[in-house]
Order: structure tokens, then sequence, then C-alpha cells
């Protein structure tokens, strides 16, 4: 065992890249959450807006274009679900899952020319100076965009539920639609805006796994993480901050074992390999002692004539 | 002839005709661990069930299904298989092993064949490669090219089939670099990409500049080629889209001759249960091109091991050999039994760390 061999600063900006995926994708699923919509089909929106992106970027040569599809790749999807739950008032929870299964079959077919292609790299950010500090340049500051992009929408949409109108018609949407109707607020328009917003960020989620994280594509590359976001939004009590917290607690248990693991530590394997899952749930459920609940409305049709 | 006496007629004879086409046809199931596009193992599965088909033409008909987990939902999809009217199914991952042994119980006219695994029926036959030949290879180039001489090694799971990976490439490496050494990480997955590429990236970290992996993906080859200065091995196929760097050379599973074999024995009724570990010799295990970052002359010397282990002239378990707690395993000029080699769970002494249980 050697743990000199271990690296903290490359270990915690390896955490902040392996937690981005996890956190789009929740952030966005929780504004769902909020607005009193369960989308089951994180999962598949992921996967379709990785392939999206990374078709797009390859073809264009631009990751910036790649991951804007990405985004379009995922609300055009979460558009089938707005159209199964928010018109045809389907079931949320078949429908998601639905979605999930639809999006895993589309992206193996859109992704039939892309095995093996290497995508065009994004740039990491370069500050002069600020990149070069030891410690903390490689940790704050030499990031890709798009990591920088999550942190800042968790922020955007703490900021916007908490402090604006916005937000507050949103949650009354989702804690009593019938309620937030008869004061005259369009609760479909607001539910299929909010499912879009979901889909987006889920798509961005994606195209981080196959343009950045890994990348190249692969046939069910994103093996889960829309499930992990899923389970982390309930975890987190529907709160922004706890749901960045989250994700950088899976993110960087999942790096640190697998570090602890390449230096010979010797603790089974087993116990690290569960590790980022048990303290996750642990510690947010530790968190979530403070009665936080659901959206009252979550996962509840609505239709005007009720 | 009213319309609806003609449409019975007309339904009548199309159901003669697809009974009869049913009867004629050998239906062939294959049961994948991961998505066919994984570029890897899954991919050539089925390939080799390509080739079936290729070969039998309309006398077969092939189904398969992708991406199921290794456990009980294993056994719903080989049931399923089975009551569609499977003759032969192809389980295509150790960790299928009880599934494939419990549903064969239930059908026993149909015939299954489960790769990498130990377990035979009467109707059960398994067969695997001998991946560790390939290793051999490998572990040599590996040890010759390491300037860091740390060597990360990508596991899935804690099976003999891995473990024998390990321990050939680690003899093959110590032989031409005694300064090597070998950092393992344990996947526990044989297909997810963002993990194998953070595994990889994480080995990279700490200073290993050659990755070998036994996990489905290309991501740590793609994880590889953003790092530089590292080099791998295409694993299960030749994933030749990442040469001439990182990738330097392959282990190529050719599973096609033995499907159309097997599929061909069940056509003509002589199938019968049967335990096959081939390698490089049969064809089974092939080592893809050796790229020109290799220096000719280590690129001789790896072809030159591969053609020993090809004539039987050398086996890559020879001793002297010990295990990793210095006990004696194999005396001067023995070679290890197949027994040994398929229940394997021990390293060779010089290798760090523990295999966990």
């Amino acid at each position: 065992m050697d743990l000199s061999q271990i690296n903290p600063v490359l270990l915690v900006a390896s955490l902040m890249v392996a937690a981005t995926p996890l956190l789009l994708a929740a952030i966005g699923e929780l504004v769902v959450e909020k607005a009193g919509v369960l989308n089951l089909g994180v999962e598949g929106m992921m996967i379709v807006g990785a392939i999206t992106g990374f078709a797009i970027s390859v073809e264009t040569g631009s990751p910036w274009l790649g991951f804007l599809a990405s985004a379009i790749g995922g609300a055009l999807l979460s558009l089938l679900f707005v159209l199964l739950t928010q018109v045809a008032l389907a079931n949320q929870v078949a429908s998601g899952l639905a979605l999930t299964l639809f999006g895993l079959g589309l992206s193996a077919l859109l992704g039939q020319g892309y095995v093996g292609i290497k995508p065009p790299g994004m740039a990491e950010l370069d500050i002069p100076v600020l990149s070069d500090l030891p410690v903390v340049g490689p940790i704050l500051f030499g990031h890709d965009p798009i990591l920088y992009l999550g942190i800042a929408l968790t922020a955007a949409v703490w900021a916007v539920l908490k402090y604006t109108r916005v937000g507050l018609i949103l949650r009354a949407v989702g804690e009593n639609h019938d309620a937030a109707h008869a004061l005259g607020y369009k609760v479909v328009r607001i539910r299929i805006l909010a499912i879009l917003f979901g889909g987006a960020c889920a798509g961005l989620g994606g195209a981080y796994i196959s343009l950045i994280r890994v990348p190249q594509w692969t046939e069910g590359m994103t093996a889960g993480v829309g499930w992990i976001a899923l389970a982390l939004v309930v975890f987190a009590s529907w709160k922004p901050w706890r749901v960045l917290l989250g994700a950088y607690l899976f993110g960087g248990v999942t790096v640190v074992q697998l570090n602890l693991q390449a230096a010979g530590v010797a603790i089974p394997v087993e116990y690290l390999a569960m590790s980022p899952y048990i303290i996750t749930i642990l510690m947010l459920v530790i968190l979530s002692a403070d009665k936080s609940r659901a959206p009252a409305s979550l996962g509840r049709i609505f239709h005007a004539s009720h | 002839m009213k319309f609806t006496s003609l449409l019975a007629t007309a339904a009548m004879a199309l159901g003669l005709a697809t009974a009869a086409a049913a009867e004629d046809k050998t239906k062939v199931g294959f049961i994948y661990v991961g998505p066919v596009g994984d570029g890897g193992w899954t991919y050539e599965h089925d390939k080799g069930r390509q080739a079936v088909e290729a070969e039998f033409g309309d006398k077969v008909e092939t189904v398969y299904v992708e991406s199921v987990p290794e456990g009980p939902d294993a056994e719903r999809v080989m049931t399923q298989m089975a009551l569609e009217g499977a003759d032969l199914i192809f389980t295509t991952s150790f960790g299928y092993m009880d599934a494939t042994i419990n549903v064969a119980k239930k059908f026993p006219d149909v015939k299954f064949e489960h790769a990498t695994g130990y377990k035979t029926a009467p109707n059960v036959s398994v067969y695997s490669a001998r991946f560790y030949e390939g290793r051999a290879v490998q572990g040599h180039i590996a040890g010759k090219m390491t300037k860091s001489n740390i060597i990360g090694y990508i596991g899935s799971y804690p099976i003999p089939e891995v473990i024998r990976g390990i321990n050939s490439a680690f003899i093959h490496a110590k032989k031409a670099n005694p300064d090597v050494q070998f950092k393992i990480v344990w996947a526990y997955t044989w297909f997810d990409p963002a993990k194998e590429a953070d595994a990889a990236k994480v080995l990279i970290e700490q200073g290993a500049d050659v990755i070998l992996q036994h996990t489905d993906s290309t991501a740590p080859q793609a994880a590889a080629q953003k790092a530089g200065n590292v080099i791998t091995f295409g694993q299960a196929s030749d994933m030749s889209e990442y040469a001439p760097l990182p990738r330097v050379s392959s282990i190529i599973d050719n599973w096609a001759p033995y499907y159309i074999a097997r599929t061909k024995a069940v056509m003509d009724g002589t199938w019968e249960t049967v335990n096959t570990w081939h390698g490089i010799k049969e064809g089974m295990v092939e080592i893809g091109e050796i790229s020109d970052a290799v220096p000719a002359e280590v690129k001789a010397e790896a072809l030159a091991l591969k053609d020993a282990i090809a004539s039987g002239e050398y086996h890559p378990f020879t001793g002297p050999l010990n295990k990793q707690d210095g006990t004696p395993w194999l005396a001067e000029g023995e070679v290890a039994d197949d027994g040994t080699l398929a229940g394997m769970n021990f390293y060779v002494e010089g290798i760090e760390g523990e295999i966990p249980q």
C-alpha cells in the first residue's frame, strides 16, 4: 500500500469530471419534479443526448454545436413524454419507462455509423496565471466549460426557485396544480416547459459522457447514470445544492475507490465498489432528516376539468 | 368462392407454409452481456452469429438479445428463447453459468452452449478460448515498452478467466523486464464505458504507461489516447480504430468457426456435450496486427512467442513458477494442467495485492 501515489489534486479534478453528467441530469430532473411531473426517462434522454451531441460534433467539428444539439435532442425526446403525459394524460411512470427503452433503442440506431470515431476535443479553460497556480489551478481553473455550466446551472436553478416569481409559480404547480389552475396559471404549459428543460439538461449530461468523459460513442454508454440521477433528486430532498453535493460525493467516492484499489489498499474491493452508492445514500438520508418532502402533486395527472 | 372463405384458405395456406418453413429452419439464439456495438466482446460474438447466417443462409434463423444482466433476468430471457423454439442457444458470458444449467434442465431438447464456464450437462456444452496465450504475447510487449515500469490492468470480475490473464501477462512482462510492477483495478462490470475510462485514468495518474484491460468497451483506449504516451491492447476485438497508438496490438476472439460447427452439428443431429478450449493454434485466439509503434525487434520477439505457443512448443505457464505467497507451484519445465488453469484462483509470485474473494 502506498498512498503517496495518489495525487490529491488530480483526484479532486477528476472527481469533478466524473460528477458532472450526474449533476446535469439530476438538476434537470429536479426542475421537472418541482413542477409536479415524474419523468423516469432520464436515462433515455441522456443516451439520446449522448449520440446527438456526438454525431453533430463529429459532423461539424465543433463540440459547442454538439452540446447544443445534445440539449435539443434530449428536449425533443422529452417532447414525446409531453405528448403522452400532458396531452394524452397517460400514466407518468409507464411513459417514463417507455421513454428510456425508446431512447436506448433510438440511440443505438442513430449511433450505427459512429462507433470507433474520435470526437473533436473541447479545449480546457486556460486562463493565464490562474490556471497555472499550484493546487487551485487544476482544481478550479483547469476544466472544460461544460463543467462550469453544470455548477452555474445549479446556482441558477436554486436562485430561480427560491427568489423569483417564476420559481414560485413552478413550485405552486408542483405542490397543488388545482390551486395554481384556479389562480389562472397555465399548469400544462408550465409543466411542458419544465419537462423540456429537464430533457435538455439530461441531453447535456449524456453528451458530457460521450464528448468529454469517455470520449467516444458506445451503445448503452450511459450505463445507468440516469437512474442514479433520479435517485439523487429524491435523496437530495429536491434541493439544488444537495444535488450538487450528492453528485460530487458520488463521483468522488467512485474515483477515490479506484485510486485506493490502484494504490493497493487492503480494503476488500467489494466494499470499495459499493461505497459510492452507500456513502451517497447515507449522507443524503442524514441530510434529509429535516422533514423535506416531495412536491405534493408529484406524478399526478392534471386535467383542467377536475 | 366467397371472399371470407378465400381469406380463410389463404390464411390456412400461409399457416401451413410458415409451419413447414419453421420445421426446416434451425433456430439459433444468442444471449449477450453487452450491446452488439460495444466494439469488443459482444461485437465479436455477434460477428460469429452473422457468420452462422452467412454460412447456412435460409436454413437457419438466428435471434439475439443484447445487454442481458447476469442474474435472474438471464434465466427469463433464455426461457423465453427456448419457448420460442430455439434449437441451440449460446449464452456468451461467464455469469450466465447457473442460469444456463437451470434453463437447460427445463428444456432437455434444446441444446445450450455456455461460454467461458465449467458446468456441463447432457444438453449443455462449454466453450472458451485460451485468452491467456494472447495475454502472454501482450505481456511481453508491455514489459518491453513500459518506461515507468508500471503496467495498469483493468479487471472485470475476479474469476479464473481474468486471473489467468493477469498471471500470464505478468509472467511474460516480468521476463521481458524484471523491474515491472502491476497495478490492478477491479471494475466489477463487463461493460460500463464511463467506469472503464475512469479506471484507466486513475491508473495513468498513478504512473502506468501501459494499460491492459479485461473489460469489453473501447473506453480505456480513448482515455489512453487522450492522456498520450500510453499504450493499450485491443481486448476481445481488434479495436484497430485506436491503432497505431495507443493500441499497439490486440487479442481477437474468433468464434465464427466454432459457432458454424456447432450449428451444423445440431442440423445433422450429431451434437453432443463437449468441453472446448481452443487457443492460438486452432485460431480461436488471434493476435491483432502489431503496430509500427512497437520496435521491429520487440515485434519479432512477440511473433516468435506467438508461433512457439501455436506450435505447442511453449506453454505460457511453464515452471519454475511460484504462487504469490512463495509456495512452489510448477517445477522447472513443468507445465500447468488444464484443470488448475480452469479454476485458477491465485496470483503468481511477484504480483502485489489480493484477489477479491
